[in-house]
């Protein structure tokens, strides 16, 4: 499968693309097994110093596994994996400088907001005199400066997320484990926390590596994203990327929505096709494909539903246009879905975003549209 | 209406098998002995009416709490007791933490077994139990012979009626009464807490002793009340296992009660070993109460 790699800009943080970079994290073929299960299967992958790298993946494919190797909670079965140039294979956990952020939060609760802060400083070399000043620094950037005195118990659970955040940011590690941080947030403060979290990155340079099964999260925060299916990464890139170049019929599926169209592909020029999906149909002409496809091949073409105009009469400028069939309407206030149906019986979803308030629906159930799409819009995609 | 009836209900009990006893044994408390039936005297007489209240009443006094006072083998039995108690139960809980951290560890589905193994003395008689352990203990006992066998000692140990013996009978008789709400303060535990605190620095031992260790707090109290409260009147074990030289108030109870036939005076014996432990069953209720706030 050919990567895109995206060339690196002046002033863009991309060390991912650059030979020169040095990772802070190294798998190398790391293999994790719970007797005969195994959880990571042969997994090589870097990090770079300042990411905010997002795990994405299904639930029970090996994300938390993941991390809790990085924290030193499991030893991997075969592979290595360096920290800082360093193998941690024989590193307990209380000697590493990463700190993690428990799914559970897992707040000491006999002890009060400001000691659970402080419960990490009191453990290192840091002298007794600054530790007062340390905590109030991170109860200030978590806003939790009224809350001090109190008991895990006593306060919200998006206060006790903060001071779980608050507890692993303080010593200052050089990589933050976060398990689902914000699983247990309603969406409004969620989105908020992102925010806060992507803030809080930027200001003190910690490397974060997040782990969540919401694509959207994922999407919003990381500077990349690795998708996971089965202890397997499926594809490692920028958000962007992930979104419009999945290098697979799984990726493009895991993220957002998509239509997947199966067919047989035929090359028509330099990285051009075309893709035939149903006899007597028009084959999907796609150009700016940079997989390398055998004539007559089996493939899937993908393409987003907004990729997708919809228009009542047949527009000429497009390189795709297909007549089909209303068949259901999903109206969503800022976007509406439309299900149709192809000549073959191929459904496909378009979505149109409700661009002004007043001018009724022009579509309804049974009505003949014509979809169409530029030769660039979706990817080619064999596995 | 229906709440104060199910309110009423337990409290009826409580009326039934404790105030009531209770109140009754002050009353001897209060009387003189007698050789009669009962062996105490004044008896009330209601059909005296009013009057025989007032006869009654007028008869009884602090005599037998006086007494108490003018012999050192009672406040001496309170304070050994109180010793043997303490002692005991802190013997208790370092026997039973170990044990009921091992039962939280295991896997899920050993506990029950483990759970059945600590409560299974109690399916045979507290008598034959204590009994048997003067066939271990005793000189010729089976300690003293495995003992001699592997050659630690050579001559027999002298621990059968000696406070060590007390000890260990104490000890193996309340366990489980440690050993339990140590292992349900233990089990509830959530050992992402000791990886939270591995992951800040500690190391294993530092990750007990500040987190596992203050959050077992309440299974302690509660283990330690449990074991010492009924310690402190305790007779069947001093009395077994103790010989002559155990001094415990159980045992001083015993002997005033049934060969001498005292019984203003063990009333009055038993009335302040139940003020004596007054102010622990209040501590402990309040431990409890506490702990359910904590938890609600
Ligand atoms: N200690 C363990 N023993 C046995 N199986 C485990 C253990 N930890 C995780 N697993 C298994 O490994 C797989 C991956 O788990 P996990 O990393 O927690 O997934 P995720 O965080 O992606 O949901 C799951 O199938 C899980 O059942
Ligand atoms: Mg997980």
């Amino acid at each position: 499968m050919a990567e895109t790699k995206p060339i690196p800009q002046e002033g863009t943080f991309a060390p991912w693309t650059d030979p020169q970079a040095v990772p802070l994290i190294r798998f190398k073929n790391v293999t994790k097994r719970f007797g005969a299960f195994t959880a990571i299967d042969d997994l090589t992958l870097d990090i770079y110093p300042q990411e905010f790298f997002a795990l994405l993946g299904p639930s029970g494919c090996g994300k938390t596994t993941m991390m809790r190797m990085l924290a030193g909670f499991e030893t991997p079965s075969e592979g290595t994996i360096e920290i800082d140039g360093r193998d941690m294979a024989h590193v307990p956990p209380n000697q590493r400088a990463v700190n993690m952020m428990f799914q559970s939060y897992a707040l000491f609760p006999h002890l009060s907001v400001y000691d659970n802060i402080a419960f990490g400083l009191k453990r290192s070399d840091m002298p007794k005199a600054e530790i007062p000043d340390r905590v109030q620094e991170m109860l200030r950037l978590t806003r939790l400066e009224q809350f001090a005195k109190r008991k895990p118990h006593q306060i919200s659970g998006g206060q006790r997320q903060r001071v779980a955040l608050a507890r692993s940011l303080a010593k200052a590690p050089a990589l933050l484990l976060l398990d689902e941080p914000l699983g247990a947030l309603d969406k409004k403060l969620r989105e908020e926390t992102q925010f806060e979290l992507m803030d809080i990155q930027e200001k003190t340079g910690t490397t974060f590596v997040i782990v969540t099964h919401d694509q959207e999260e994922a999407m919003t925060v990381a500077s990349r994203v690795a998708v996971m299916d089965a202890g397997r990464i499926v594809q490692v890139d920028t958000p962007p990327a992930i979104y419009e170049t999945p290098n697979t019929v799984y990726v493009a599926d895991f993220i957002g929505d998509v239509n997947l169209i199966e067919g047989t592909a035929t090359a028509t020029g330099e990285y051009a096709y075309d893709v035939s999906f149903a006899a007597g149909a028009d084959p999907i002409h796609v150009t700016e494909c940079e997989a390398d496809i055998a004539d007559g091949s089996h493939v899937t073409f993908a393409i987003r539903p907004e990729k997708i105009l919809v228009t009542r009469e047949q527009p000429d400028d497009r390189a795709n246009a297909v007549e089909g069939t209303i068949i259901d309407i999903g109206y969503l206030g800022n976007l509406s879905t439309y299900h149709v149906e192809l000549p073959g019986g191929q459904m496909v979803k378009a979505t149109m975003t409700n661009s002004s308030r007043i001018s009724r629906r022009d579509y309804s159930w049974e009505d003949k549209v014509w979809l169409s799409f530029r030769a660039s819009a979706g990817v080619v995609l064999t596995e | 209406m229906k709440r104060a009836a199910l309110i009423l209900l337990p409290y009826s009990w409580l009326i039934a098998l404790f105030l009531v006893p209770f109140l009754i044994v002050i009353k001897i408390s209060l009387s003189d002995i007698a050789l009669a039936i009962p062996p105490y005297t004044p008896n009330l007489d209601l059909s005296a009416g009013w009057q025989g209240i007032k006869d009654f009443v007028s008869q009884l006094d602090f005599d037998n709490f006086k007494f108490l006072t003018t012999d050192d083998l009672y406040w001496k039995a309170y304070l050994s007791s109180l010793k043997i108690a303490s002692i005991s139960t802190f013997a208790a809980l370092c026997v039973a933490y170990p044990l009921a951290y091992g039962m939280a560890r295991a896997p899920d589905e050993w506990r029950p077994t483990l759970m059945m193994l600590v409560i299974l003395p109690f399916w045979s008689s507290f008598l034959i139990r204590v009994y048997s352990w003067k066939a271990i203990l005793a000189n010729e006992g089976l300690l003293n012979q495995l003992l001699i066998a592997i050659r630690v000692i050579d001559e027999p140990l002298q621990i059968l009626n000696t406070p060590t013996a007390v000890y260990i009978g104490i000890v193996y008789t309340y366990l489980p009464f440690m050993v339990l709400p140590l292992y349900s303060a233990l089990e509830k535990l959530d050992a992402s807490l000791l990886e939270a605190a591995e992951d800040l620095g500690c190391t294993r031992f530092q990750a007990f002793w500040l987190v596992t260790f203050p959050l077992s707090r309440n299974g302690i109290i509660a283990g330690c009340f449990l074991v010492f409260i009924p310690v402190m009147g305790e007779f069947v074990i001093p009395a077994l296992l103790g010989g002559s030289q155990t001094l415990m108030i159980g045992k001083v109870l015993w002997e005033e009660f049934f060969s001498n036939r005292d019984w203003p005076v063990a009333s009055a014996v038993a009335v302040i070993l139940l003020l004596l432990l007054v102010i622990p069953i209040v501590l402990f209720q309040r431990n409890e109460e506490k702990q359910r706030e904590a938890e609600g």
